[in-house]
Formats: C-alpha cells, structure tokens, sequence
C-alpha cells in the first residue's frame, strides 16, 4: 500500500514546493514600461486599415496623424493655422497660393514637393465630401515649382482653408505622389508620410499592435501646440498601440504600470482607475462625441414631416443620455446640431428634444398625420456597446408617443448593410437606426453628412431636401464668419422642423494615463508629440 | 498501420471540400459588407459600390469561389479586405501564442487532472472522492472570465508575481513566456482539469472491477503500479479521446481568455474577422480550425493503439 505518498502532509508538501518553485521561477514583475523611451498606448480600437484616405475609421485617422503631415491645421479657436505650408489668398479669392516650408521631407529621405502635395489633395478630393464641395469649383491645381502649390477655383471658396484644416474625418494628409496615385477605391500599399513618426511596417500586427518609431529629420513649427496645429516635437523614441478588447484588462495593466495610457475609459469601470495610484483620470478630448438618430425618408411613416416630428417629441435627450453615461458629468443635453462647443452652435428650434420627452404631443402629431399604427423598423445593434442602449431606450419612448416599434436586433454589420437598403421596410427596408459621431465630424454644413440633401446621393436616410441644399450653398459663399453663423441658424431651424437627423445629445469619454507621463495635449484626436515621460 | 494513416489523410480531402464549399456559401448568405467597414460610417453608397468593384465582391459567386478556391489550391489563402494584409501571413503570426497556451493547458490538465481521477476513484466515495468531484462541479459551472479575473487580481495585482496581460514568444526567453502565460493556461486548465479527472475517475472505475485488478492486488503487486500501470493503461481510451477534443477545443475556441488576457491568439482574429466580414480571413481560420479537428482526431485514433494493444488498424 503506497497510500503514504499521499497524506495530507506529502500534499501539504507538494504544495509548499510548488508555490515555492512557481516563486522562484516568476519573479515579482517591474513595470513594463520604466522605459522612458518607449510609450504603450491602449487605444479604443485595434488598428486594421493604414490608408487614411479610403476610410472615416478615427483610429485610422489617428494613424495618420502620427505618419503623415497636412499643408494647414485647426487650432483650438477652429482657426486654420499653418502647417507644411503658409498660404496666400488672391483679392478675388479665386487663387490660393501655398508655399511650403524648407526642409520638409519623406521618411524615406526624398523631398516633400509640390508634385506631392497636388497627388495627395486630387486623391483626397476624390473621397472626403468636404474635398468634392472644392474640386466641384476647381479649375486648376498646379505646382509651378518644387516648394508651391497654386490652387485657382472657378468661383470663391471662403471656407477653403477650414475645408483642408479639418481634423475629422478624412484630412488631407500628403503622402509621396506614388502613393498618392493609388485609385481613391484602393487601399495603399506604402506607408511613407512626412509626419513626426515612423510606421514600423515588420512590428505591425493588423488589429493588435503598431509601432511608431520618432522621425529624426522632422522639423516641428516652432509655434506653441495648438489641437492639430503647431510645433509636434516629440520627446519619446517610440509610440506602441495595442488594442485591448478587454476594458477591465486594459484598467488592471494601467494601474500595474504595464501600460502608459487608455484613450477611452467605460464610465462604469471609472472607481477602479480613480483609486488607483499613480494613475490620472482626466478629459483631454475637449468636444466629445455626438450620438443621433437617422429616420428613413423614403417610406412611410417617416416620408411625412409630421410623423418624423413626432418621433422628435416623443424622444427625450436626458433620458437617452443618462441610460447611456449613467453619471451626468459625462453627457451634455445638447440641442446644436452642430455641436454645443463650437463657433456653428445654436440650439434654435431644439427645446423640443432638449426638455423632452413630450408623449402626448407625439400622440396628437400622429393623429394628425394621420398615422396608421404601421409598425416602425428600428435596427438595434447588439455588438457595439456605444450603440446598444439608445434603440432599446428609443423603442420605449416612441411606444410611450403613440408608434408601433418592431425593434430587431442584430450584430452592427447587418446594421450596416441594412441600412443602405433603399427597397421598402417589408422587403428588407428599415425605418431608423442610430450612430455616433466625433463632434469634429459633424460641426459644419460641409462636414456633417446628416445634412446633405441630395436623396439618393447622400447618407443614408436619402432626404432630397433642397431647401437645404440651398442653404449649405449659401455657406460655401458666405464671406464672413458671422455670415456662416447666420445660415448656421437656418439651417439648425430648418433640421429642427423638417427633422432631418434627431440630435440626441453630447457625451465625453475620459482618458487615463500614468502619472509618469506628463504634457498631454488637449486634442478632439489623440496625438503624441509634446507629452514627456518619466520613468517609473 | 501507416496504409490507414494514408487513408484517413486522403478522406481529409473531401472533408475540407465540403466545409470550403459550405463555409464560402454561408459567409455569402449572412449579411454584411467588408466594404462599408473598410470605407468607414460616412461613406456614401456610390462610394462603396466602387470599394465593392474593387475588392470584387460584385464578381459572380461562381466567380469569387473558383478564384479562390484556385489561389488556395497554391497555398495563398488571399489578402484581408480590411487590413490588406496575407492571410497566410496573419494566421501564421496568430496562431503561435494560441497553440503555445493551448499546450500548457494541456500540460497542466493532464498531470494534474489524470492523477485527481485516479485517485478519486481509488477512493471512491470518500472525502478526497467528493473533494475531486466538487471541484469538477465547479470547473464546469464558473465561467471562464471570472477565474481569470480572480487569478489576476491574485497573482497579478495582489502578488504582482506575474504581468496582468500580453504574451511573449518562448524565443523571447523562458521567463517570459512562462510568466505571460501561466495565468491563461491555469484559466482554461480549470475546465479541462475537471473534464479529464471525470473521465479518469469514470474510466478507473469500471476497470478497477476488473478480474486482473484483483489478480494483480492478489499478487501483491504495488497499489500504485496496480492503479497507473494496468488500471490507467486500460482506461486511456476514453481519456485520450478527451484530451484530443479538449486540445481542438482549445485551438479554435479560446476567444475569451485571449480577450481577457490580452493575447493575439487566433479566436480574436477570427471573431474579429467575423465582425468585420473579412471573408478571406474567416475561410481561411475556419478551414484552420476543421484540419486541426481531423489531425488531432487522426493522432488520437492512432494513439489508442499503443495503449490498447487490442487496437489495431
């Protein structure tokens, strides 16, 4: 009987050995990161595609920001501010001249030129809607030498310069007229920019981790940082992304020192940072996000005004954002639809959606419509937790103002395709769905898609409004500022009235870093230059 | 014996048609579209019509299969629609870190689970019996995030013997490695860990009745020789069948342990892929994945041959 071997004190001993050799083997963990060189950034989403141009994904955006470089840029008073290039504006606002600045060049050492730069904008121009407003009234782009670029247009352009200064979703990064010649429908294969930092092509693992490596030979403005716009000197010889699907891991890594910073932080998870030592939990995306609701105008009920006001009435933004947030220090009832912290923001029109939810208006809006009980088709994506609250939240306030909701969940690619479905709901149509968008990216006429009245050529939803479209003309040839805003208002009452999108408020998500690293800057995108490091 | 294993490698082939054939049709029927991922949410539908040329999702389905199917035939299994990127490249980086946390669970759950079954059985229904079988109850009912939350939050935060998450190469350094990857393979080892052991314990049971168990203890052959030398031998069948389920369980569906621990294994690839309609990325991991379950089938059928020497083939 061998029994002995296994008493309760050979167990107790076998314990003992192998807590004591798993000790010996891993020993207690430094930080990974006391290497001041190098900063690991946990961002909000796994970098998969490199061209900035082909797609409107900000973390791609994000990647060019630290790659490539633009010709001008937004301070944080939305002022276009010289970049790579200083620029000169004829009396008759037909010709612009840009000059680029000395020493501007490729990683891979060749010269930024002229030639670059009219590749890049022609390719851009092609995608951004922002860019086909330009190249629409463009008559000629030219590079008459090495170091200028003379854009001349067949009528003035006043918002040029914010137009080619946006820093979402798409700017106009200059990339090597190689490159640059890739078809707008294609992806690039090259990743050579003139930016601060290096792409790292043989560390990249698509949706998992990137490397940037500083570019030596960048010659930063020697202008204070501004947002986009300023000196980028960059004090760390590396940047690493790596995605974490996990928040909870992502927090835990922070608070250990593994990791330097986490661009987006679940409200939820928030204590476990607050607590944590060294750790800084703080706000450095200044405009936040917003999150809208999009009606379908091709079919009915949502093809006639007054039911679209109904939902508008039945729709409360307190109750939307706080089911979302949770905690009103992260969220801001908002009824600009250009934004509440923007030089565009008026909340004309917006008390409706603001002090809302009005059921009984709702009700007495559908009946004057006229409204038949048809049930409404509601896409609810189940996948993408910024977006899985608002169509439960939504569907329970439109039953509550007298609609029939068919609320169908499904993961945020059916959504997707669904959406840019034009057939009728019952042959595979929808009725409403929701986003979100940076506020960047919905901040003037030019930009924000959800105004766009062209029916078929526009966002989905296809509201052919040319009511509209006459006002965002007038933007393009407004000459002053307060001009812009006047039509601004218009337009804001107009969408009020005609509900072109339902604004359902701002929300702000928070940044965490380690306290090692300092100087930050204050930025709607995250970059990378300025912030110092300390080691641990 | 080696006639057989040509034989089942050449009825690999039909299988792995069939699943290509069905896998390709299916990811066609599902909604979707890689391009409006690709081209982001402002993208306007003339703009992805263009994408859709380009990427030839508009090809005939006839057309995109034999294409495919002709590359693959070559070894090149496509370029990601997303990342642009060789497929064959991708899952050959991802698929290291899964198979390497993966053996270690293996590892782990064998020697600690084999054993706890023999004994469970040897003493059957008393407190270690019980002890063994409570803690199977528990392998099986607590899901798989919570203990790795709680080893985290042990080891990693309390301790700090261990990194919260990420994975090194075993080319990186032992050290590395090990430290990475002890806390994910003692995750997922806790399910397996109380499959194996109630198997074992099942299987020893009923051999432990067996007339030459009585014959070998009559012969004052040593208990434990009775119990790992002919008891355990002639129990391994059922055992070995589950350690190879549990080894292609664990290649193709660890997605929330790596998730978790934060490992670039292949079940984030593949549910990111998925998520993203990456069509040449989800055929190429669930082709992947249907290979790996007819080889480890195929090393388990032979390997109860060396056990069992009334197996034969």
């Amino acid at each position: 009987m061998t029994f002995a071997r296994f008493t309760r004190p050979g167990l107790h001993r076998l314990a003992a050995t192998l807590l004591a050799g798993g000790a010996t083997l891993l020993p207690a963990v430094a930080p990974a990161q006391e290497d001041e060189t190098t900063l690991t950034a946990v961002m909000h989403s796994g970098l998969r595609v490199l061209d900035p141009i082909i797609t409107t994904a900000h973390i791609t955006r994000n990647h060019g920001y630290m790659v490539y470089d633009v010709l001008t840029a937004m301070d944080e008073n939305f002022a276009p501010q010289p970049q790579m290039a200083d620029w000169e504006v004829s009396d008759d606002g037909l010709t612009y001249t840009f000059t680029l600045r000395d020493g501007l060049t490729f990683h891979d050492g060749a010269p930024v030129t002229g030639a670059d730069v009219i590749a890049s904008l022609n390719r851009w121009g092609a995608r951004d809607s922002g860019g086909q407003f330009i190249f629409d009234v463009t008559e000629s782009l030219e590079a008459p030498d090495d170091g200028s670029v003379v854009w001349t247009l067949s009528e003035p352009f006043p918002p040029l310069l914010e137009v080619i200064s946006k820093q979402s979703a798409v700017p106009p990064f200059i990339m090597p007229a190689r490159v640059a010649e890739t078809s707008p429908d294609e992806t690039i294969t090259e990743y050579v920019g003139s930016g601060p930092f290096v792409f790292n092509e043989s560390e990249y693992e698509p949706g998992v981790s990137v490397t940037y490596e500083k570019f030596d030979d960048y010659i930063p403005r020697e202008e204070e940082p501004s947002w986009m716009a300023g000196g980028k000197v960059v004090n760390v010889d590396r940047v690493v992304w790596t995605s974490m699907p996990d928040n909870l891991t992502a927090m835990n890594a922070l608070a250990a020192g593994e990791i330097d910073y986490i661009e987006q932080i679940q409200i939820d998870l928030m204590p476990i940072l607050e607590s944590a030592p060294g750790v800084v939990v703080e706000m450095r995306d200044p405009l936040g996000y917003v999150t809208i609701g999009r009606p379908n105008f091709l079919h009915p009920p949502f093809d006639d005004k007054l039911v679209r006001q109904a939902a508008l009435a039945a729709l409360g933004q307190e109750q939307m954002l706080a089911t979302m947030q949770g905690d009103p220090e992260y969220y801001n009832v908002c009824g600009s639809i250009f934004g509440c912290a923007t030089p565009l923001a008026d909340e004309t029109g917006a008390e409706i959606v603001t002090g809302g939810p009005d059921p009984e208006r709702s009700k007495a809006l559908l009946e004057e419509a006229g409204y038949d009980g048809t049930p409404i088709v509601l896409m609810a994506p189940t996948d993408v937790v910024s977006l899985v609250n608002q169509p439960v939240v939504a569907a329970q306030a439109l039953r509550e103002g007298g609609f029939e909701v068919d609320m169908q969940s499904m993961d945020w690619q059916s959504v997707v395709q669904r959406r840019a479905q034009q057939a009728p709901v019952g042959e595979g149509g929808w009725n409403m769905f929701f986003t979100n968008w940076m506020v960047p990216e919905i901040s003037d006429p030019l930009i924000n898609v959800m105004v766009n009245g062209r029916g078929d050529d526009g966002w989905f939803g296809w509201p052919t409004d040319p009511e509209i479209e006459e006002m965002r003309a007038a933007f393009v040839a407004a000459g002053s500022p307060e001009e812009q805003k006047e039509i601004a208002v218009r337009i804001q009452e107009h969408v009020m009235d005609n509900v072109n999108y339902i604004m359902m408020g701002e929300y702000l998500i928070p940044q965490a870093r380690r306290e090692t690293v300092q100087n930050m800057i204050q930025s709607p995108v995250p970059v990378f230059w300025n912030l110092t490091k300390e080691a641990e | 014996m080696i006639a057989y294993i040509l034989k089942r490698l050449l009825a690999t082939i039909p299988v792995l048609l069939i699943v290509a054939i069905f896998v390709f049709l299916l990811l066609r029927l599902t909604p979707g579209d890689p391009a409006a991922i690709l081209a982001g949410d402002a993208a306007t539908p003339a703009q992805l019509e263009r994408i859709r040329d380009r990427l030839g999702l508009n090809d005939p389905l006839h057309v995109q299969f034999f294409t495919w199917f002709g590359q693959m035939l070559q070894g090149d299994l496509g370029t990601s629609l997303i990342s642009n990127t060789d497929v064959v490249d991708m899952v050959a980086a991802r698929l290291g870190p899964t198979i390497n946390i993966a053996l270690m669970t293996i590892v782990i759950s064998v020697l600690l689970a084999v054993p706890m079954g023999v004994i469970a059985a040897w003493r059957h229904r008393t407190w270690i019996d019980v002890a063994v079988m409570s803690f199977s109850v528990l392998g099986f009912s607590v899901p798989v995030f919570v203990i790795g939350y709680i080893l985290i939050q042990i080891f990693a935060i309390e301790l700090r013997w261990v990194p919260v998450q990420g994975y090194a190469a075993p080319t990186d350094g032992v050290g590395a490695f090990f430290s990475r990857a002890i806390l994910p393979s003692l995750t997922l080892a806790t399910i397996y860990i109380a499959l194996i052991a109630r198997m074992t314990r099942a299987s020893m049971l009923e051999v432990l009745g067996e007339d030459y168990v009585r014959t070998a203890r009559a012969k004052g052959v040593r208990e434990n020789v009775v119990l790992f030398r002919h008891a355990l031998r002639n129990a391994a069948v059922p055992i070995l069948t589950i350690i190879g389920t549990g080894f292609a369980l664990l290649i193709s569906g660890v997605v929330v342990t790596e998730s978790v621990f934060n490992i670039p294994g292949i079940g984030r690839l593949t549910v990111d892929a998925i998520l993203a309609r990456d069509y040449p990325v989800i055929q190429a991991m669930i082709l992947l994945t249907a290979g790996i379950y007819v080889m480890v089938n195929l090393v388990v059928d032979v390997s109860y041959s060396f056990f069992d020497p009334r197996i034969r083939y």
